[in-house]
């Protein structure tokens, strides 16, 4: 299902980074933690304060207080979105949590567009928020274990990002989007979250350049989540196979995130900040520059559970594509 | 959609680990640590005082101190990410796992915190090692 918009706008974004990403090669920074501490005694108070600047800053930067924000969105990794409630518990805005993986930037933009463009909201600020070590403790093993990792596996993103959305016009457009499935990916092994994804955001594509009837030369350029080094091959493949599709202006966000000298983050980046992280501090100011007019988002989602995965169950995944486009 | 010719594409696409180089590095550390016990029981033994038993016992006491030591300092586990079997079969490789999960869950409380999950990564280790040490000790018992 595709929908089109005409009058919702990117305003302001806000970023606070932390170990790995500051390192990379991204700059343009609100905020950077230098450590995975950043004074705290937990790594989940760390991701908590990091959010909580996140949208401090964003507030001071659109000069708005919270009472002239109608909706904010919000979306993290830890269980329950605690770490989303937490934050927001302390402030006065009405608020939806969001979960669908790192699919979730498209999947707010799609919901709060669908609301500012149907004049039931004026304005909405979404939220994102991972942290490495929170990552690593709720999915994987204590994080003091250290167990060797198979080389496709990614690197989860320490950051916390905000952005405003509204009607007020601006050079950044949210033009269309496409609501994706749930797929099946019958991949099992948890690592190779590349190959569980890549199938979702090859789906969604194929089934928005239908709706939109253009082909994949219409976009300046194309992004997916975080499908990672491995991910990708898979991607241009599936769509060069399955679909009778070849890309040409395409990128993954996971690819883009860290130094890719680095060894520690393995295959690159993932989790929900990974592709804001990268769209706040690369690709708009880009395009406000008009070097790029026309964007693809594809960000992907591994709809992963531990139990589910200790079952032995294979991973479902699902894509959501959001179009961004300059104007004057 | 033809998720036969997906798998196909993933697996072509999932880079192979280096088994060979894995398994000299896991085999040196291995051997390592065999030299360093073997070293360890040898000065035990020169005190005079211990028997051929306590020295063992000595050992491993000693191995265990050091790895849960280095775990604790936070630069254990780094070693275990590139030495991989090596590390983590010997009974440093216990003392690590039973560490780092205390220390994971040290901030959750004494009782609900460290108490249940101090053996979460090293549970099995115990549970298995019990079982097979009584089935071994029947078969011995069986046979004479």
């Amino acid at each position: 299902m595709t929908l089109k918009f005409n009058n919702v706008y990117i305003n302001e974004t806000s970023l606070v980074v932390g170990p790995f990403v500051k390192d990379g090669p991204l700059k343009n920074f609100d905020k950077v933690y230098n450590d995975f501490y950043n004074g705290e005694k937990t790594f989940e108070e760390c991701e908590i304060k990091a959010l909580n600047d996140c949208l401090k800053i964003l507030l001071e930067k659109i000069n708005k207080n919270e009472k002239q924000i109608d909706v904010v969105f919000s979306s993290d990794l830890s269980n329950q979105l605690s770490i989303s409630n937490i934050v927001l518990s302390k402030y006065n805005i009405p608020y939806f949590g969001v979960y669908n993986a790192c699919s979730s930037l498209t999947e707010m933009i799609i919901l709060s567009s669908s609301m500012i463009e149907s004049k039931k909201i004026n304005n909405s600020i979404l939220l994102t928020s991972s942290h490495n070590l929170t990552a690593e403790r709720q999915y994987r093993n204590p994080v003091e274990y250290g167990a060797p990792k198979p080389k496709y596996s990614t690197f989860t993103v320490t950051s916390s990002t905000g952005c405003y959305i509204s009607n007020t016009k601006s050079k950044i457009k949210i033009d269309t989007c496409t609501i994706g499935k749930v797929i099946d990916s019958t991949i099992k092994d948890v690592s190779n979250m590349g190959a569980v994804m890549a199938i979702a955001a090859a789906n969604t594509l194929f089934q928005h350049l239908n709706e939109i009837k253009k082909d994949s030369n219409y976009y300046d350029l194309i992004l997916t989540g975080d499908l990672g080094k491995y991910g990708k091959k898979i991607f241009v493949d599936t769509l060069k196979e399955l679909y009778n599709i070849e890309l040409k202006n395409y990128d993954d966000t996971a690819c883009m995130i860290y130094d890719n000298n680095d060894k520690n983050t393995l295959a690159g980046g993932s989790g929900i900040s990974c592709m804001p992280t990268v769209l706040y501090s690369k690709i708009i100011p880009e395009m406000k520059n008009e070097k790029i007019k026309n964007v693809l988002l594809l960000a992907t989602g591994a709809l992963m559970n531990p139990t589910i995965v200790n079952l032995k169950k294979s991973i479902p995944s699902i894509s959501h594509a959001v179009s961004l486009k300059v104007i004057r | 959609m033809n998720l036969k010719k997906y798998q196909e594409i993933c697996k072509e696409n999932t880079p192979k680990e280096n088994i060979f180089k894995k398994t000299i590095i896991s085999f040196i550390v291995g051997g390592l640590i065999g030299l360093i016990g073997q070293l360890l029981i040898k000065v035990y033994l020169s005190f005079n005082s211990f028997s051929y038993t306590d020295a063992c016992n000595l050992m491993m006491i000693t191995l265990i101190f050091f790895s849960c030591f280095f775990t604790a300092l936070g630069f254990f586990d780094d070693l275990v990410t590139k030495c991989g079997a090596g590390l983590f079969l010997p009974i440093t490789g216990f003392a690590h796992a039973t560490v780092s999960s205390a220390m994971e869950y040290r901030k959750e409380g004494l009782v609900f915190g460290i108490g249940s999950n101090i053996f979460k990564m090293s549970g099995s280790v115990i549970l298995y090692g019990v079982v097979s040490s009584y089935i071994c000790a029947l078969i011995k018992y069986l046979g004479g």
